[in-house]
C-alpha cells in the first residue's frame, strides 16, 4: 500500500512539472499561455463584388462573383474562411438580406429569385470556422436579370437538332416520290411473327408488357407502334393478347390501337377491351402483378417494349422460367444487358426505333431511317474530327488544335454556345 | 378525324415543348403543357382504377384460378383509399390546429402513413431483392462458355468482377502492392470497350428518338393511334 501512494506522489510530480514550459527561456504556465492568445480575428474580406444577368434565363436570376478571401487558401488548415455569405437589398437605402451561402474556395452564387425590371445591390461576406465575419464587401453599381430570347448554350444543339430533322424529312420526302430504301433485316422484329404463331398453336395467350412511364415518353409511343403490329397478329391468329399497363394513359391508348387493329384485320368480335388492363402505377407492385400472372396463365410469347427499369430482369427471367418466347426492345441502356441475358430476342437502341418503319415497310417511314443514317455519318464524322485533333495534341501540343479541340468539346459537343 | 385531332393535339404539344426548349421566355409554355397532361393523367386515373375494380371483381365473381389474391387486391385497395381519403389517424397541422383534417395526409403517425412505412415498403423492398436472384440465374445463363462470344463475355465478366472486388487486389498485390493490377484491368475494360459501346448504342437512340419525334410531330407514323388500314 505504501509503494502505491509513493508511486501516486511521483506521478503528481511528473504532472505539475509538465505544466510547466520552457517558452524564450523563461518558465511560463499554462495558464499564462491561454491568457497570452489573441481571440479568433474575423477573415480578411473578399474583393471585386460584381453581379450581372444570368445567361439564358428568363430574367430571374442574377450571378454575383467575387475574388477569394486571401484566407481562403486551401494551405491555411484549419481553415480560417468555412463559407461566404451573400447579401442582397432591392434599393440603395435598404437594408441587406442574407439570400443565400457558398462554401470556401468557391466564388460564384446564383440568385434565382430576382425579379424583371428591379435593381439590386449585392454583398459577400467571408465566414470564419467560429462565425466571424468579415467585412462585407457590396456591388459597386446596382444590377437588374433580362431575359434572353434564345438559350445561346443550346444552339449548337438546336443546329444539331436542325440537320438530323432536316435528313430526316429530305428522305421522307424522296420516299413519297418514289425513291426505294432498303432495311437490313432486324431478327427480334421478324421473331414477332414467330412467336405469335407458336403461342396459337399452342392455345396459350400472348403477353405485351409496354413498359412502366407513361405515354409521354417516345419509348412508350415506340412499344405502342409494335403493339398494333402485335395486335394485327394475333388477331390474324385469332391467339388471345394481354396488356397489363402501368399508367392510365397508356391502358386507354393501348384499347385504342389494339382495336384499331383488330378492326383491321376483320376481327372486331375477337376484341377484349378487358384484356388491356391497369395493374398500378408502383414498380414493384406492377411487377409483381405481371409475374403472377405469368405464373398462373403461362403466356407462350412475351413482349416487352418500352422504358423499363429495375424489373426488366425480373420479368424477362420470369418469362423465361415458364418458358416463353420472348422479345424485348427498350432505350434504357442499362437495362439491355439483362434483356439480352435472359430473352430470345433483343432490338437494341436504334432497333427499336426502326420497329415502325420494319414492320409497316411504308416508304415515308423507310425514308426517315435513311435520313438517321445521314446523322450517324456526321456524328460519325465529329467523332473522327476529336480522334485527330486529340491524337495531335498528344503528339505536339499546337495551341491552335487544343483551341479546335476545346471548342468540339465544350461548345460543339456541350452547352457552351455559339462563341469560345 | 377520329385520328386528324389526336394527331393535331401531339403536334402542337410537341412544337410547344420543342420551342421552349430553346427559347427562355417560352419556358412557361412547355410548363402548361405539362400541367395539362398531369390533368389528363389524372382523370385518365378514375378509368385505370375502374378497370382494375372491374377485372377483379369480375375473377371474383367467376371464381376463377388465383380469385383469392384478387379478394386481397380489392381489400387492399378499398382500405388505402378510405383510409387516404379520410385520413384517418393523422393529426392536426400546427398552423390548424382545432382543424382534425388540416394534418398532411401521409403525416407521421397517420393510418396511411403505418400502411405505407410498414407494409407498402416491405414489400417493394421484398420484390426489389428478388432480383438479387434473378441477376445470379441470368448470369449463369449468359456466361456459359457455348461459342466465341460467350467464351469472350465470361473471360471480360470475370476480370471486371475480380477487379471490383477484394479479390483482385488480394491476387494481384504480388506485382506490386501499391499497384493494384487487377483495377486497373477492370478500369480500362470499363472505360474504353465498355464506354465505347455504350455510346455508339445512345448515339442510335438519340437519332431514333428524334427521328420517331418528328414522325409522331408530323403526323407520318400515326401507327400509335392503331393500325393504318
Amino acid at each position: 500500500m505504501k509503494n502505491r501512494q509513493y508511486w501516486r506522489t511521483w506521478a503528481r510530480a511528473i504532472c505539475l512539472i509538465g505544466c510547466l514550459l520552457v517558452k524564450n527561456g523563461s518558465y511560463v504556465t499554462f495558464a499564462q499561455d491561454m491568457a497570452n492568445i489573441e481571440p479568433l480575428s474575423p477573415p480578411a474580406p473578399p474583393s471585386q463584388v460584381v453581379a450581372k444577368d444570368a445567361p439564358n434565363d428568363t430574367g430571374t436570376s442574377l450571378v454575383v462573383m467575387w475574388v477569394l478571401s486571401p484566407d481562403d487558401r486551401d494551405e491555411f488548415l484549419p481553415r480560417r474562411v468555412i463559407g461566404y455569405d451573400i447579401l442582397r437589398k432591392t434599393s440603395e437605402s435598404g437594408e441587406y438580406v442574407s439570400v443565400g451561402e457558398q462554401t470556401y474556395q468557391k466564388n460564384r452564387f446564383t440568385d434565382t429569385k430576382c425579379e424583371r425590371g428591379k435593381a439590386y445591390w449585392y454583398q459577400v461576406v467571408a465566414i470564419g470556422p467560429s462565425g466571424e465575419r468579415s467585412e462585407g464587401v457590396a456591388t459597386p453599381t446596382p444590377t437588374g436579370p433580362e431575359p434572353q430570347w434564345i438559350d445561346g448554350s443550346r444552339l449548337w444543339f438546336g443546329f444539331e437538332l436542325s440537320i438530323v430533322c432536316a435528313a430526316v424529312l429530305y428522305y421522307i420526302g424522296r420516299a413519297n416520290k418514289g425513291d426505294h430504301f432498303t432495311i437490313r433485316h432486324i431478327p427480334g422484329l421478324d421473331a414477332v411473327d414467330e412467336a405469335v404463331g407458336r403461342a396459337t398453336e399452342m392455345g396459350r395467350p400472348c403477353l405485351f408488357v409496354p413498359g412502366i412511364q407513361d405515354i409521354n415518353d417516345i419509348q412508350t409511343v415506340a412499344g405502342v407502334t409494335i403493339l398494333s403490329r402485335v395486335a394485327g397478329l394475333t388477331a390474324q391468329y385469332d391467339a388471345p393478347l394481354e396488356v397489363p399497363t402501368s399508367r392510365s394513359l397508356v391502358m386507354t391508348t393501348a384499347r385504342e390501337t389494339v382495336q384499331a387493329s383488330y378492326l383491321a384485320a376483320g376481327r372486331p368480335d375477337a376484341y377484349r377491351e378487358d384484356n388491356i388492363y391497369y395493374l398500378t402505377d408502383e414498380q414493384f407492385g406492377y411487377v409483381a402483378g405481371v409475374t403472377g400472372s405469368m405464373m398462373r396463365e403461362k403466356p407462350a410469347a412475351c413482349f416487352y417494349f418500352g422504358a423499363f427499369y429495375a424489373e426488366s430482369l425480373i420479368l424477362a427471367e420470369t418469362g423465361n422460367s415458364i418458358g416463353a418466347i420472348q422479345v424485348a426492345g427498350t432505350a434504357e441502356s442499362s437495362q439491355l444487358p439483362f434483356f439480352v441475358a435472359a430473352c430470345d430476342y433483343t432490338l437494341i437502341g436504334e432497333e427499336f426505333f426502326a420497329a415502325s418503319a420494319y414492320l409497316s415497310k411504308q416508304p415515308a417511314q423507310l425514308g426517315s431511317l435513311k435520313g438517321q443514317d445521314f446523322g450517324k455519318l456526321c456524328g460519325a464524322g465529329l467523332i473522327a474530327i476529336g480522334c485527330l485533333l486529340a491524337t495531335t495534341i498528344s503528339i505536339s501540343e499546337f495551341p491552335m488544335i487544343k483551341t479546335a479541340l476545346d471548342y468540339l468539346k465544350n461548345n460543339v459537343l456541350g452547352d457552351g454556345g455559339l462563341l469560345p | 378525324m377520329k385520328r386528324t385531332i389526336p394527331v393535331l393535339i401531339a403536334s402542337i404539344a410537341g412544337l410547344v415543348l420543342i420551342i421552349a426548349h430553346f427559347v427562355p421566355p417560352a419556358q412557361s409554355w412547355g410548363d402548361e403543357v405539362n400541367t395539362w397532361f398531369q390533368i389528363l393523367a389524372a382523370f385518365a386515373f378514375f378509368l385505370g382504377g375502374g378497370s382494375l375494380l372491374k377485372m377483379h371483381l369480375k375473377r371474383i365473381s367467376d371464381q376463377q384460378e388465383g380469385w383469392g389474391f384478387s379478394a386481397v387486391t380489392l381489400l387492399a385497395f378499398g382500405i388505402t383509399l378510405i383510409v387516404g381519403i379520410f385520413k384517418l389517424g393523422v393529426l392536426p397541422s400546427e398552423t390548424y390546429p382545432t382543424k382534425p383534417w388540416s394534418g398532411e395526409y401521409l403525416g407521421d403517425g397517420g393510418a396511411l402513413w403505418w400502411i405505407y412505412q410498414y407494409l407498402f415498403t416491405p414489400l417493394n423492398a421484398t420484390m426489389f431483392a428478388l432480383l438479387a436472384f434473378f441477376i445470379s440465374s441470368a448470369a449463369f445463363r449468359a456466361f456459359r462458355a457455348k461459342n466465341t462470344e460467350a467464351m469472350i463475355l465470361l473471360v471480360t465478366a470475370t476480370i471486371v468482377l475480380v477487379g471490383r472486388t477484394y479479390a483482385g487486389a488480394f491476387l494481384t498485390e504480388g506485382f506490386n502492392p501499391h499497384w493494384q493490377l487487377a483495377a486497373i484491368i477492370d478500369e480500362w475494360f470499363m472505360s474504353v470497350f465498355n464506354t465505347a459501346g455504350a455510346r455508339a448504342i445512345k448515339i442510335g437512340i438519340a437519332l431514333g428518338v428524334v427521328s420517331t419525334s418528328l414522325k409522331v410531330l408530323i403526323g407520318t407514323d400515326r401507327s400509335y393511334l392503331g393500325s393504318e388500314e
